[in-house]
């Protein structure tokens, strides 16, 4: 034991001295824009970006969405966090967003966007976010950039392998990253062996509206799953999953759960839940979780669900295998026609590719390697169908670029290794600054990737940008592989942790981009259709102000009669019907947030006066040349 | 042919400005008023309320209710007239035709005096002397920070096409008589 920890000490040691070898000299070789980068990634003032990227916040628990190839930052969509420029999480119509079993939860950390895709292709309609601490997946509609619908995942430590979709958007999947007792009961942390569990949950997706609704849980061995992939073409009907503490340690993982040589990729035949899920096999298990949407009347509403159909993987054959996989594996890929599904190892100094078509004749032949926890193992060598052998150390993530190569990124040596599917030779390999984690190629997880760029998704930059104090940004990193040699192309500064992210080409989504919300179709229970409906209510000691706003002027604009004490409601319609005219409202000493309120759109504010006086209130989006003249105030008795 | 006229614009006075690089525009139908693209009409009368003009009803604006029947009548006289295929009769009808589009015209004029000089004066916030915000009846204006552009719609023109149609048959029909007669003499 002592042995096997000094060895793994001393081979981390030279990792971290090999890194910062590289770093050193890595610097020397590059000098940012050089011959016709400028040109590449040049959009002239007026026209359009090629692509929209959707990128992770991470830790910031939203979503940026960016041009490419310009790198231009066009919007924050706010997901699992309150934000207070749009009042998401503020206003009283998207708070019940960020409800949970565990009370109003204003944060998470976003890990993965997915683009819905149709037959495996990038469709544009919604972007599937997870939120790993609470888990929970956020769905995005992409004619609004809004945030309209969240989940909650029962029987779940931790949403990591999520939110992978299947190539019809027919599930989001959300896996369990830390694995707990499930049902939730009080035991010793060392009886980890005995009492703790994993889930994989698949949730459908209605192809219509969207809307999600748990279909059912797999219960599987207590490990760390990581990220997933579905198949698609001939291994339509299966997801798989990476996983790593095999070892199933509860303490010191960062030595304890690197003990085996190998780890899993974990092979789900969904298609067949799917048949004992309608066979009525599984049981229902008690589970509490809250849904929460955006109803017709743009309005959030939380439902709390209970139940939820379980499938022990143990007791299904067939249902779940292992692909034995080298030292803790991190990414999971599966390459655009379908049959090699790529792992990357933290740890490993080789990147193993299995077939799926291997995959299926060992288990037809019962290749097994004997099981783990009521799991069968499948033989190495019986599923394999090739290693990248000396691609650079700690490969993770695998992007495809449609024209028969992998993209893999690799954290400890900072660079990007490309290789050919088949030979699984390394044919080009170039600098990331600095320790990248996910890449991305548009589409480059779907059935025909659009290729052209690389993203490097980086988690630290040290001396590429101006320092700004101890935290610096983290940042993406455009490069060029139209031709043999990838070339970078453009750094640019992210939001948050660049987690991952996804794109599509522009005119999936922009000419679906709505550009006001039709005042008539307005059907929140406070929306006023005129000016002449502004009015104040007052019941009991709640009350509600009935708000119309138009360039330029609040009505009612002078409110009268509200004492200390009261719950005072703004409910604030914008009666305008023109594109990019929002209005805001903030009212002084708010413990809150502005309202920041769309074209046709209706939403509310709680205010509570805490002393007497005549308070203003005023626009807060820049509307038109009376913008500052648009105020008013409202007047509190004690 | 007219009757083509119901399915187009007869006028469409097109806005432009910077802030409204998708266009902004009024269509004006034969019984109705509506934006050149849905939302245009709120955004000009949400715009106009601002500096003091009139808010637009299609619905209050009594020409609308007047001018399919106008029209109808000029159409079921041009049938007469190509039945009975007189050339006094065609005369009586172009003569008919002219007063009424000069009356739709003037009309149209003191339609748009009346919006552009009647302004509640409270609310005229942006006074620059010597301009109104009266829209041209044809042609091109500088109001405020927008260029107003008034010029037939396809219904106009149809309209127009009728009635030169009408006068090149009226002319023709003037040198057929006319050279029987130099034939005779
Ligand atoms: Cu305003």
């Amino acid at each position: 034991m002592n042995a096997y920890r000094s060895i793994i000490i001393t081979s981390s040691a030279l990792l971290l001295l090999m890194l910062a070898t590289f770093v050193g000299c890595s610097k020397k070789q590059e000098v940012g824009g050089v011959g016709d980068a400028p040109a590449k990634v040049y959009v002239a003032p007026g026209t359009y970006d090629e692509f929209y990227a959707f990128m992770s916040g991470g830790f910031s628990g939203q979503v940026s969405v960016y041009g490419l190839p310009s790198g231009r930052l066009f919007r924050v969509i706010p997901v699992f966090g309150q934000d207070p420029e749009k009042a998401y999480g503020y206003s009283e119509e998207t708070k019940p967003l960020l409800n949970t079993t565990h009370g109003f939860i204003p944060w998470d950390d976003a890990h993965h966007p997915q683009l819905s895709v149709t037959d495996g292709q990038t469709d544009g309609r919604w972007l599937f976010i997870n939120g790993n601490n609470t888990p929970r997946i956020a769905r995005i509609d992409l004619t609004t950039f809004e945030t309209v619908e969240t989940i909650e995942i029962p029987n779940s430590g931790g949403n990591h392998g999520s939110p992978y979709l299947t190539p019809n958007t027919e599930y989001v999947v959300a896996s369990t990253r830390f694995s707990v007792p499930i049902p939730q009961k009080d035991v010793p942390i060392s009886s980890y062996k005995e009492n703790f569990k994993g889930t994989i949950s698949y949730i459908k997706v209605d192809s219509a509206t969207g809307r999600m609704n748990l279909a059912f849980q797999i219960l599987v061995p207590g490990i760390n799953y990581d990220l997933s992939r579905a198949g698609k073409g001939p291994s339509y009907g299966w997801s798989f999953f990476s996983s790593y503490n095999s070892e199933q340690a509860n303490t010191q993982l960062e030595v304890n759960a690197s003990q085996n040589d190998k780890d899993f990729i974990a092979a789900v035949n969904w298609k067949l839940a799917e048949e004992l899920v309608a066979q009525g096999k599984g049981e229902q298990w008690p589970a509490s979780y809250y849904h929460n949407y955006m109803d017709a009347a743009d309005v959030g509403k939380s439902e709390v669900m209970s139940g939820v159909r379980v499938l022990n993987a143990k007791e299904h054959p067939g249902l779940v295998y292992y692909l034995p996989t080298p030292k803790s594996p991190h990414g999971c890929d599966v390459d655009p026609s379908g049959e090699y599904i790529v792992a990357g190892g933290k740890l490993a100094a080789l990147i193993p590719v299995h077939s799926f078509s291997k995959l299926q004749r060992a288990i037809a032949n019962k290749d097994f390697d004997g099981e783990y926890d009521g799991i069968p193992i499948l033989k190495y060598e019986s599923v394999i169908a090739g290693e990248v052998k000396e691609p650079g150390l700690g490969p993770l993530h695998t992007e495809f670029d449609g024209l028969g190569y992998g993209y893999t990124s690799m954290f400890l040596s900072s660079e990007i290794v490309k290789w050919k599917i088949g030979t699984w030779e390394v044919v080009d390999r170039i600098p990331t600054y600095y320790s990248i984690g996910h890449l991305m190629i548009p589409g480059g997880d779907t059935k025909q990737p659009y290729g052209k760029y690389v993203v490097a998704l980086n988690k630290i930059t040290k001396d590429r940008y101006l320092p700004t104090g101890p935290e610096l940004t983290q940042s993406a990193q455009l490069i060029d592989i139209t031709g043999d040699k990838m070339k970078l192309l453009l750094d640019f500064p992210t939001i948050g942790e660049p987690h991952y992210a996804q794109a599509c080409p522009a005119t999936l989504i922009k000419d679906k981009s709505k550009r006001w919300y039709p005042i008539e179709e307005n059907h929140n229970p406070y929306a006023i259709k005129a000016e002449g409906d502004a009015r104040v209510e007052r019941d009991g000691k709640t009350v509600h102000v009935y708000m119309s706003t138009i360039r330029t002027h609040f009505a009612p604009d002078n409110i009268e009669g509200v004492k200390v004490g009261d719950k005072v409601y703004f409910h604030v319609t914008n009666l305008e019907q023109d594109w990019d005219v929002p209005h805001g409202f903030s009212v002084m000493g708010s413990t809150n947030s502005e309202l920041l309120i769309l074209p046709g759109q209706t939403r509310t504010i709680l205010w509570e006066p805490k002393q007497a006086g005549v308070i203003p209130f005023y626009c807060t989006d820049f509307c038109s040349a009376l913008h500052q003249e648009m105020q008013g105030w409202i007047r509190v008795s004690s | 042919m007219l009757s083509f006229t119901y399915f187009f614009p007869l006028w469409e006075i097109t806005l432009e400005a910077p802030q409204y690089p998708e266009g902004l525009g009024l269509e004006i139908w034969i019984n109705q008023m509506q934006g050149q693209h849905p939302g245009d009409l709120n955004k000009i009368n949400n715009l106009n309320h601002y500096i003091g003009m009139k808010t637009i009803k299609p619905e209050s604006i009594p020409e609308l209710k007047i001018m399919p029947w106008v029209m109808r009548g000029v159409m079921l006289l041009g049938l007469l007239v190509a039945a009975t295929g007189r050339r006094s009769w065609l005369t009586f009808w172009l003569l008919i035709f002219i007063a009424v589009a000069a009356a739709g015209l003037v009309d149209f004029y003191l339609w748009g005096y009346d919006y552009g000089h009647n302004l509640d004066t409270e609310h005229a916030i942006i006074k620059v002397p010597g301009m109104s915000y009266q829209p041209p009846v044809i042609g091109a204006k500088k109001l405020l920070n927008f260029r107003a552009i008034s010029l037939p719609g396809i219904g106009g023109w149809i309209a127009i096409g009728s009635f030169t149609i009408g006068l090149l048959v009226w002319l023709w029909e003037m040198r057929r008589q006319r050279k029987p007669a130099t034939n005779a003499a």
